[in-house]
């Protein structure tokens, strides 16, 4: 069962490709190394929504298909679902 | 193996189209009523009626022609009746679309009012019908395709599935020698500078990035706050937080080889094979209206929370990588890869699915948006009329 995606070897958000629950042991797929990822969620996250691979500096480039998408606006935990509440987007 | 012949019908200009329509096309909003009367009349032919077409001018009066023309040129377009108010502007249009070869003939109402024009387009448009009945399509190679590409309701799973479905078929097409476009110009904002960076040319690369600093002048100097509508809240739901991450999501769609050979002004025929961009809006209807009118026979719309466009002349097939939209709006998907989220199989063999479809529709099968009587026909406007 694959729980969340990586595009890029890169990437630090995957993204959820079923629900995922609080606390939820999740496995992983990077779409380029073809490896197979763990991580356990810290809250519950919604399908197509992002979950952080690693701990996440506020101000740091967030990156996906290996380039940045955007800043984090707040720390962000492994695990932690990646959304508006703590990642903008760096064009305005 | 991929399928590379499908059957089509040759038009007079050699073209290959893959629907046979008898198209009554309205000049002006207010010819309309006459066109969808003789559509009435005439079962089997299809009116085009849209909201505009009287003083229009300059570079918007110039993208309405060349709409005007380009639909009822459209290889899917077998005969076309124009209709119109006054005879210069029909004559103009019906005279444009003649250049194909194929079967027009204008009419005008003023002298003459609506009962004696439906009649007598309604006998003309009835010999147009009986004669498409008789063509027959034949075989031909998909280098003779017309592609174009465009997503819309994006998530998460647009840029991670849908999209580099698309791409992957693409990608194939583009050494067979087909035709290809894609557009959404202001949507590639934040991806542009590597958009830019899949020209084929320098030349083409600043030719994108002029057309794109011009389409953003354009809304910013409307005072639109693009960051309040993108991503649109339809994206925010499905989980995509930033422009950016949108753009890239969407730029999956033109492959990992393709290179674009050109830059296209909205509803511009490209002037040879291979990928091209079309400076287009992002909203669905308006963009493959656009594509349509540039002669593309079929479109691949990518979606993620289930857009349901679809357009009168020109098959728009969906693909979804949403197991959630698969499931919940079945009826508007024609390819659903949401197995390859589940690595249920690869990248390549999602293409192999979306091209069997692809070739399926192209031999006729309608589309779900066909199935389902999705005619959006929607003029881009540039400006407000005189």
């Amino acid at each position: 069962m694959i729980h969340f995606i990586v595009h890029g070897k890169q990437d630090t958000v995957g993204v959820m490709v079923t629900d995922g629950a609080k606390g939820q042991k999740l496995t992983g797929w990077n779409m380029e190394t073809d490896e197979t990822l763990e991580a356990s969620a810290l809250q519950d996250i919604p399908l197509g929504h992002k979950i952080a691979m690693k701990a996440i500096e506020a101000g740091e480039k967030v990156i996906k298909y290996n380039v940045p998408i955007g800043d984090a606006t707040t720390g962000i935990a492994p695990g932690e679902h990646v959304h508006t509440h703590n990642l903008k987007t760096a064009r305005w | 193996m991929r399928q590379q012949t499908f059957f089509g019908y040759r038009r007079e200009n050699g073209r290959v189209g893959i629907r046979n329509h008898v198209a009554i096309l309205p000049v002006d909003d207010i010819s309309n009523a006459a066109c969808e009367a003789v559509a009435a009349n005439v079962k089997g032919t299809l009116a085009l009626p849209h909201a505009y077409g009287r003083l229009q001018f300059g570079a918007d009066l110039e993208l309405f022609f060349r709409t005007m023309i380009g639909t009822g040129a459209n290889p899917n377009v077998a005969a076309c009746v124009v209709i119109g108010i006054e005879p210069e502007w029909t004559r103009k249009i019906a005279g444009g679309i003649a250049a194909t070869g194929k079967p027009v003939a204008d009419f005008s109402i003023e002298r003459n009012g609506d009962f004696k024009t439906i009649e007598a387009a309604s006998r003309t448009a009835m010999h147009f019908l009986q004669d498409a009945s008789e063509l027959r399509r034949e075989e031909c190679h998909v280098k003779e395709l017309y592609v174009s590409a465009k997503c819309g309701e994006s998530d998460t799973t647009t840029g991670l599935a849908s999209c580099p479905t698309v791409g992957n078929v693409l990608d194939a097409l583009e050494p067979l020698g087909a035709t290809m476009s894609f557009g959404e110009t202001s949507e590639l904002t934040g991806a542009e500078d590597i958009c830019a960076a899949r020209a084929a040319t320098p030349e083409v690369a600043a030719q994108f990035l002029r057309m794109f600093k011009d389409y953003n002048d354009f809304i910013v100097s409307q005072g639109a706050d693009l960051l309040g509508s993108q991503p649109t809240k339809g994206n925010i739901r499905g989980g995509l937080t930033t422009i950016e991450e949108k753009a890239l999501g969407n730029l999956q769609k033109i492959g990992r080889k393709c290179r674009y050979v050109g830059c296209l002004e909205p509803a511009e025929a490209p002037k040879g094979p291979g990928l091209w961009f079309m400076d287009t809006s992002s909203a669905a209807a308006e963009a493959v209206t656009l594509w349509a009118a540039s002669g593309a026979v079929v479109h691949l719309f990518p979606t993620g929370q289930g857009n349901i466009v679809g357009n009168p002349i020109e098959p728009v097939i969906k693909i979804t990588g949403n197991p959630h939209t698969a499931r919940t709006m079945s009826e508007h998907i024609d390819v659903d890869i949401s197995g390859l989220l589940q690595r249920e199989y690869t990248l390549d063999q999602a293409g192999d699915r979306l091209w069997d479809m692809m070739i399926r529709v192209c031999n006729g099968r309608l589309s779900c948006a066909e199935a389902l009587g999705h005619r959006e026909f929607v003029l881009t406007k540039l400006y407000r009329s005189a």
